[in-house]
């Protein structure tokens, strides 16, 4: 069983809204700042991005369903603010000290951060071993869609490709595991593979006999089909 | 660390977004973890600077140049950054060419995945639920709804970004545009078109 977030192929939904190709960036000016805060202290380098992820998915169904887009962003932040000690639930009050933080000397400054968002944050890494899968090869995604090492925890394999025998399509070198990653058990590198699935294989009344969707996927979210 | 934690700290905030957003900046600032320079710095980067303009001129040169689309098909990571377009959310592309026979589309299903460097902040409708939920399973619906309608004999691979790779969708060519510039072109690419909701303008 997935979390919330895991909601590709859910029904229910109404019409998607496509805007105006000029609306504007940030809706709100608190978006932007949102977004801005989040990333700068980001850049304490205190968690990964695996974990600000789960760290959204992980706020209670009821909230993530009735928080906007970066109401998400700030409760996630809020969490892992206090969950890795950089700050208090006094400070979330507003009921902290403003004592020179022992974190301060790592602030992003504002010169600093056009280097930072140009150096981003690459997820590839050398590969401990050879790919075990190779292009073309049928390949079944694990079911059910789960971290095997965390119960609960995060995962990128999602719950409607659980089972589906799909075809590997490309190989894109190793990259950071986020389910071990996400936990702080390490980087874990592993080869990702671009997964073909037929539609029929995903759902019971496909639009189009030919359409496909294709996931990335970690090599331990696959077995041999 | 504690993955479900029923006492979330982020309660302990204003309830107001707008409130709760100057609040958290309000302590990090104190503290001395954040420079409110930094966050105007980041806000104009992304509200500015980094928008659908950089996806359009590659989509452009791929256009004019078919050398150039050949590699950007093979590996377009150190393609798009050769011309200025890399960094974060964008550290890993992957370029995918509609033709007559096949139709691209892009989704994050599990959160809001997009290339940054090439296309900017993902727009409202692409981060909404109803977006990441249907796409994959009714995605000519969903092209429907942004008033796309592509022939019965195209099929349809929908992208889920479920790793930091980011997709890049290269349209296909407008008929009619024989001779125009880059620049030209890439006045034509528009966004929706490089997620694959949407098809270029025709050429005035």
């Amino acid at each position: 069983m997935t979390r919330i977030h895991d909601m590709g192929g859910r029904f229910g939904h109404g019409p998607v809204e496509p805007g105006q190709p000029d609306d504007p960036v940030f809706a709100q000016d608190w978006h932007g700042r949102a977004l801005a805060v989040t990333l700068a202290a980001g850049a304490l380098g205190q968690w990964n991005i695996d974990m600000s992820r789960h760290a959204r998915e992980r706020l209670c169904p009821r909230d993530y369903v009735n928080f906007s887009y970066y109401e998400k962003w700030l409760a996630g932040l809020a969490d892992l603010l206090v969950e890795t000690g950089v700050l208090t639930r006094d400070d979330l009050r507003g009921e902290g000290d403003d004592a020179p933080h022992p974190l301060a000397a790592r602030r992003l400054r504002a010169e600093a951060v056009a280097g930072v968002l140009a150096r981003g944050g690459p997820a590839d890494r050398p590969c401990p071993a050879e790919p075990a899968f190779i292009v073309g090869q049928a390949v079944r995604a694990m079911r059910p869609a789960a971290n095997r090492l965390v119960d609960g925890g995060h995962t990128r394999l999602p719950a409607y490709a659980a089972g589906a025998l799909g075809y590997v399509h490309r190989v894109h070198g190793c990259h950071v595991l986020p389910d071990s990653n996400a936990h702080g058990l390490g980087e874990a590198p592993e080869p990702l593979y671009s997964v073909r699935f037929r539609a029929g294989q995903l759902w019971a009344a496909p639009e189009h006999p030919d359409d496909e969707v294709f996931l990335d996927l970690w090599q331990s979210y696959l077995v041999p089909a | 660390m504690p993955h479900d934690d029923h006492d979330h700290p982020h309660a302990l905030l204003p309830p107001d977004p707008a409130l709760r957003v100057r609040a958290l900046e309000t302590i990090l600032t104190r503290k001395g973890l954040i420079d409110p320079a930094a966050l105007d710095e980041i806000i104009d980067t992304y509200q500015n600077r980094i928008g659908p303009r950089n996806g359009a001129l590659v989509v452009a040169r791929a256009w004019s140049d078919s050398d150039f689309k050949a590699r950007l098909l093979e590996d377009a990571t150190p393609v798009v950054a050769d011309l200025g377009f890399f960094g974060r959310q964008g550290e890993h592309i992957v370029a995918v060419e509609n033709t007559p026979q096949v139709h691209n589309m892009v989704v994050c299903t599990l959160c809001s995945c997009y290339p940054w460097p090439l296309l900017g902040i993902p727009p409202a409708w692409y981060k909404s639920d109803a977006y990441r939920a249907r796409a994959v399973r009714e995605p000519r619906k969903v092209l429907a709804e942004f008033g796309v309608t592509l022939p019965e004999g195209t099929a349809i691979r929908v992208w889920d970004s479920t790793a930091e790779v980011r997709y890049l969708v290269i349209p296909m060519r407008p008929e009619g545009t024989e001779g125009m510039s880059v620049e030209e072109l890439a006045d034509l690419v528009t966004r929706d078109s490089m997620v694959g909701t949407g098809l270029p303008r025709a050429p005035a």
